[in-house]
């Protein structure tokens, strides 16, 4: 009797599917186009395609966009809000931003329609004093009002309900008594956090997606149901972990960046088993790069992120950077004869000019094309028979080569050598900004593009090697299957230490550990073991930027001289230097919640049968490097055994990515099938 | 030495690169709201002999990348030739050398590299309290600098490395808020220690040649780049003239002309005709209206480089002694509310030649509103911040709603926020309907804040603008609503005498003091826009049923739909054709 854990990773353009057959310790890999208007088809198929029997199946965990998408096309639910008296346009005012520093030019319209945002009378003070009760029929005709304008679900938002939460919750409660809805929340139990935009926008986006992920994740429900599945389904969130089908119902917001985080929780489960603990992930894509850290086997956390201008999300989530150079940016020269690269993207229709479908502005492919380094009669990802190598030479020689007086070629590797160090500034922003040396880190490419470009990256960064996975390709898929369970919470404090009662906020703190456990046991997933983390967000009396200070409860209990001991040290590495005498403020505690599920065996991906490097070569191109041509093998990626050694320059192709070995560098595939790149003589 | 166009595209990131670093970092570590939340801040990187500007970060304040040249300048001439050795580090506000207010503390480093004096970094950053006879320092009711708080000259904070304490400590002494500044200054060291590590690795990497040859490249393509982008423009001479409510000394107008050529490829910005200078705070020394030009133009000409080499071909007319270009010991506080006008009146201007580059006039006052007091055990607090209003409408499409200033790219600080610190609490914080100038794009909308006294008293100040003369409309747009300040007393609501500025309001627990701000401008004719979205206006409350009819020609039915019959007879009156 087999049992199949099965990762889906619904993207843009094709489902990925990667089945782990736990009994026999093999995986299955399947890829189908994503079907539009109702992911969940492609879902099904793409499972359909690698497992016969759904009945075999454990768990299928699920890395989806629909969530993402829905905020980027505004495709959410007609949302009401009922707040505070006079405070009605917080979501609308943002925080007093613009789009572009330059140009004045830009709007904004909130995903809630004034007229769907409505007041009532009362008021709770920054110290949580209630000034003015609320009233529940007020509350109530306002809701009704909502109902009758047609509105799916509704967000209570009073101001400073982080500090009491009373009346939002005796208004929400008068809601539902009138109008029983499963999308009628509070804002403080989306986020009970300081700073009003920040909380409304978080929860109102929650709201707003709240009906049609739970109507997508129940016609997935439903469709596993029919093919006989009886395992549990759980769902990716943004900060790397998962969650029940329940908790993504009620906390969709949590899943906007499901799909990357799902990338770099595989990246790190890969690279961790290669012995790589320091890494930073690549994905490189058609318009954009995004980068994120792992540090000592530990994913880099944002607390917040914008989804788009004005719609800020704040939920601790894998923090990614992302920059404006794929394979798709338009190479141009300024007015002032400059040579720039992106933001501007051909994105991939028409794409670049090689695709042949009417673009004539060089990109970054099409360069990688003049130089030999992508194979046109082999184009990745299957939709183009061959690419136009004449009209992208021809793009390219009128737009850059001709005005800058240089050989085709050169202007070439001139855009290469530009999108590199484009990315390179991505990968200094997250490593050496941060305090990071490179050296100390291995650059992991996803997705198809990337692994033309990061022997570049090693050399330009200084990084130490790059690790390309076996398959490229599927890598968010596989982070589904790998990733533990996790919930967070947040509750603001804002007290002066010396005016902490620490025992009494210990209690707290370790009974919000304990329900939040709760909700981790009872998902009924089987864990190898739960665990808690405590982190307080803290601050110099003043400041208002916090820091996050990670704690452990020490077993005579929190007290201020371990408090403080822990924010200093944790400033100090922040910022070189303490301040004397001044007051040290905490601003919230943060509590963390891990499942872990048992370990994945990298093994599975072990090349099985492969054959010595000089067996597996299938040809030689001419690739421009450098400044000069070079006459690079071609290898079959897949074929290559373990301990194989190729040296650059050389290409490996495989279906979904096309590796470029620089000259100067060396690859080496290692027992589970991924390959590691560095300087030939500091092989790792 | 000739340098490839890559490896020049690639310093110019790297450089742009250390100079974003230096202004996160201080953002991240300052103390005071105003940079920390506000990012009223800047760093770069400037010429080692002239003091011009090289690179400036993309988070900074917008103003201070025309202006930082001139305080980097003033450093220069004071250490005198061969006089800046390693370790040294300069501090002053002196607003007169370099620019701006007292407000804004700038440190300027020498770099050395192999003992050889490379470039010089530079930060600025809007301390909380400078001294003076208002916390915050926006006194409108200076006549000298000296009311505005101290003033220090070029100073070296480090000697060669030490840190000479008795300059915190005369610092310390003059600042109400003094553990604020404390924070701010270690920030800014913080900031330019960490852009010398960066630059240093950047000289040991590519050799100060190479660095030394890419920058002065920069400059000249950045000169090379704006004379394309003034060619660009028809040539011809245009005017604009707009106004100061009053310098809140004496309640007269004071006019901003400019008399703007554009001749091929070179513009001259002439602003002769501008008032002299004033008796209060509203003057500015020329260092600061060549920056405020710097802004303007960066918003027109979005692609311009922050670099000396823009300003090339653009000559400035600025008469001496004019409030454009005044000495010490005029007062400076209210500076901000003098570029912002100069900055409307280069919109103006470039609308006549070309309205589809630009956008009509914004809110135009940084309404500088602090409180102040005592807790009742003691404690003094000071609450100042800026506010927001609306964008100017433009070609594309409507003015942003609550927008920042054109000078700037600060954000709010969060009400709750604000309420946690100060015994205030908001009664109001929402969008003012018929704020934005009408228009076929409407200017956005302004908003309304109300905050009400917990404590037993306070004195409130303010320094706004835009009370009398509101924020204009481009290509047949109208004006957005005036600015509007109300405060209560036992005796009801009033009004500040000067509209728009003043000092010492004193409200009692329970009273309230109220700012609407001012919308952006309308672009194009109001009689042109779409009665649908003037319709969507009214239900969302943005514009009045009696605006719609009165500004826009448009009748609603009862139910909030166009009324076609209605609107025709009030766009066309007569039986004129309609125009398209």
């Amino acid at each position: 009797m087999s049992a199949f854990v099965v990762g889906v990773d619904v993207g843009g353009t094709f489902t990925d599917v990667f089945v782990l057959d736990e009994a026999e310790g093999a995986i299955r890999i399947a890829k189908v186009p994503s079907t539009f208007g109702d992911q969940s088809r492609g879902f099904i198929e793409g499972i359909g395609e690698a497992v016969d029997d759904f009945a075999q199946i454990r768990t299928v965990v699920h890395g989806t966009t629909v969530g993402t998408n829905a905020l980027l096309e505004r495709k959410g639910a007609r949302t009401g809000i009922i707040t505070t008296q006079g405070f009605r346009d917080v979501l609308e005012m943002r925080r007093r931003d613009r789009p572009a520093t330059w140009g004045l030019r830009g709007s904004f319209e909130p995903v809630v329609d004034r007229s769907d945002r409505l007041e009532v009378a009362e008021r709770v003070l920054a110290d949580g004093s209630v000034l003015e009760p609320v009233d529940p029929a007020a509350v109530q005709d306002r809701a009704k009002a909502l109902s009758a304008a047609g509105c799916e679900a509704v967000c209570v938002f009073f101001i400073n309900g982080y500090a009491n939460s009373a009346n939002e919750t005796q208004a929400v409660e008068a809601v539902r008594r009138v109008w029983p809805n499963a999308y009628v929340s509070a804002a403080t139990e989306i986020l009970p956090e300081i700073r009003e935009f920040e909380r409304l926008s978080t929860a109102t986006l929650n709201a707003y997606l709240q009906p049609a992920v739970s109507s997508y994740l129940d016609r997935l429900q439903s469709g596993l149901k029919q093919r006989d599945f009886g395992g549990d389904v759980l769902i990716v969130q943004s900060n790397g972990g998962v969650m029940a089908v329940e908790s993504a119902k009620r906390y969709p917001v949590r899943t906007a960046l499901s799909g990357p985080a799902a990338g770099v929780i595989a990246a790190k489960a890969i690279a961790g088993a290669a012995g790589f603990e320091n890494l930073i992930t690549c994905d490189m894509g058609g318009t954009s790069f995004d980068v994120s850290l792992v540090a000592g086997g530990k994913a880099a956390i944002a607390a917040q992120t914008s989804i788009d201008f004005g719609m800020v999300v704040r939920t601790p989530m894998i923090e990614i950077t992302t920059i404006g150079a794929g394979g798709g940016s338009i190479a141009y020269l300024d007015q002032s004869g400059l040579l720039q690269v992106g933001p501007e993207s051909a994105g991939s229709n028409p794409g670049p000019v090689c695709y042949g479908l009417g673009n004539t502005r060089p990109t970054v492919t099409d360069a990688n094309l003049l130089l030999g380094r992508i194979n046109p009669e082999r184009p990745i990802g299957g939709k183009l028979e061959k690419l136009d190598v004449a009209a992208a030479r021809a793009a390219m020689e009128a737009v850059i080569a001709g005005p800058l007086d240089l050989s085709v070629e050169e202007a070439a590797e001139a855009v290469i050598r530009l999108a590199n160090a484009k990315m390179a500034g991505a990968i200094r922003l997250v490593s050496i900004e941060r305090g990071h040396d490179p050296a100390k880190f291995t650059a992991m490419p996803f997705g198809g593009g990337g692994a033309l470009h990061t022997g570049a990256l090693i050399k330009e960064v200084g990084l130490g090697a790059a690790l390309v996975p076996r398959f490229p390709g599927v890598t968010s898929a596989l982070g589904c299957v790998v990733a533990d369970m996790r919930h967070d919470r947040v509750q603001t404090v804002n007290r002066l230490l010396a005016q902490t009662d620490f025992a009494a906020l210990q209690s707290e703190m370790t009974a919000v550990a304990e329900a939040t456990e709760e909700v981790v046991r009872g998902s009924g997933i089987a864990f190898e073991r739960i665990e808690r983390s405590y982190e307080f967000d803290m601050l110099y009396l003043g400041q208002t930027h916090s820091i996050a200070v990670p704690l452990e409860i020490p077993p005579e209990g929190l007290d201020q001289a371990s408090v403080t001991a822990a924010f200093e040290t944790a400033y100090r590495a922040a910022y070189g230097r303490l301040l004397e005498n001044i007051p040290i403020r905490l601003m919230n505690y943060r509590v963390t919640v891990t499942g872990r599920r048992p370990a994945f065996d990298m093994g599975v991906f072990a090349p099985a049968g492969g054959r010595p490097a000089a067996d597996c070569a299938i040809g030689s191109r001419e690739v421009y490097a450098e400044g000069r041509f070079w006459t690079a093998t071609v290898y079959e990626r897949l074929e290559l055994e373990a301990g194989a050694v190729v040296p650059g320059p050389a290409l490996l192709e495989q279906a979904d990515a096309t590796i470029f070995i620089d000259p100067g560098l060396s690859g080496r595939v290692d027992g589970f099938g991924n390959l590691i790149i560095s300087g030939r003589e500091g092989q790792q | 030495m000739e340098i490839d166009a890559v490896t020049l595209a690639i310093l110019k990131g790297r450089f742009e690169q250390i100079a974003d670093e230096m202004d996160a970092t201080l953002f991240r570590a300052a103390f005071n709201p105003i940079i920390a939340e506000a990012h009223d801040a800047s760093h770069g990187l400037y010429d080692a002999e002239t003091g011009m500007t090289l690179v400036q970060g993309k988070s900074g304040l917008p103003i201070f990348v025309g202006a930082m040249a001139f305080a980097v300048k003033s450093v220069i001439d004071k250490a005198g030739p061969g006089g800046h050795a390693p370790g040294d580090l300069w501090i002053f506000n002196d607003p007169y050398d370099g620019g701006t207010h007292l407000s804004d503390f700038r440190l300027v480093k020498p770099l050395f590299h192999d003992g050889r004096l490379f470039c010089f970094l530079a930060s600025v950053g809007h301390w909380h309290d400078v001294g003076g006879n208002v916390p915050g320092n926006y006194n409108p009711a200076a006549t000298e600098v000296f009311q505005e708080g101290m003033l220090i000259p070029p100073v070296k904070l480090y000697d060669k490395g030490e840190l000479r304490q008795d300059i915190i400590d005369i610092l310390s002494a003059n600042s109400r808020l003094p553990l604020s500044l404390y924070g701010d200054l270690n920030g800014q060291i913080n900031a330019l220690d960490l852009g010398e590590r960066r630059m240093t690795a950047l000289l040991e990497e590519y050799g100060e040649a190479t660095a030394g040859a890419c920058l002065r490249q920069l400059k000249e393509r950045a000169a090379t780049m704006m004379r394309a982008q003034i060619a660009a423009l028809p040539d011809g001479t245009v005017s604009a003239e707009d106004w100061l409510d009053n310098d809140g000394i004496v309640d007269e107008p004071l006019k901003i002309a400019l008399d703007l050529t554009v001749e091929k490829d070179r513009m001259v910005m002439d602003f002769s005709r501008s008032s002299p200078a004033c008796l209060g705070p509203v003057n500015i020394s020329r260092a600061t209206a060549v920056a405020a030009c710097y802004t303007a133009l960066k918003h027109i000409f979005g692609e311009v480089p922050a670099n000396a080499g823009v300003l090339e071909p653009v000559e400035f007319r600025i008469a001496e002694d004019s409030l454009l270009s005044v000495k010490a010991p005029k007062p400076v506080g209210g500076y901000t509310e003098t570029i912002l006008r100069m900055i409307d009146v280069v919109f103006q201007a470039v609308a006549q030649l070309a309205p589809e580059k630009t956008v009509a006039c914004a809110y135009g006052t940084i309404n500088a509103l602090s409180m102040a007091g005592h807790r009742s055990n003691g404690a003094r607090w000071v609450m100042f911040s800026f506010f927001g209003g609306g964008h100017g409408g433009h070609h594309q499409d409507d003015g942003l709603n609550h927008g920042n200033a054109p000078i700037s790219t600060a954000t709010i600080p969060p009400l709750e926020i604000l309420e946690a610190a100060y015994p205030v609490r908001f009664t109001q914080w929402a969008l003012r309907p018929d704020s934005g100038g009408p228009g076929r794009h409407r200017g956005g909308l302004g908003a309304v804040y109300e905050i009400e006294l917990l404590e037993e008293s306070a004195d409130a100040f303010l320094f706004g603008e835009r009370g009398k003369f509101p924020p204009q409309g481009i290509a047949g747009g109208a004006p957005a609503a005036a600015n509007r300040f109300t405060y209560q007393q036992d005796d009801g609501a009033h009004e500040p005498p000067m509209v728009s500025k003043m000092v010492g309001i004193h409200i009692a627990r329970g009273q309230r003091v109220r700012l609407e701000t001012p919308g952006g401008g309308g672009y194009g004719d109001p009689l042109s826009r779409d009665p649908q979205s003037v319709a969507r206006d009214v239900a969302r409350g943005f514009v009045s049923p009696e605006a719609a009819k009165r500004d826009y020609g448009v009748g609603l039915d009862p139910a909030g739909a166009v009324d076609p019959a209605a609107t025709a007879r009030l766009r066309h009156p007569k039986d004129q054709k309609e125009t398209a």
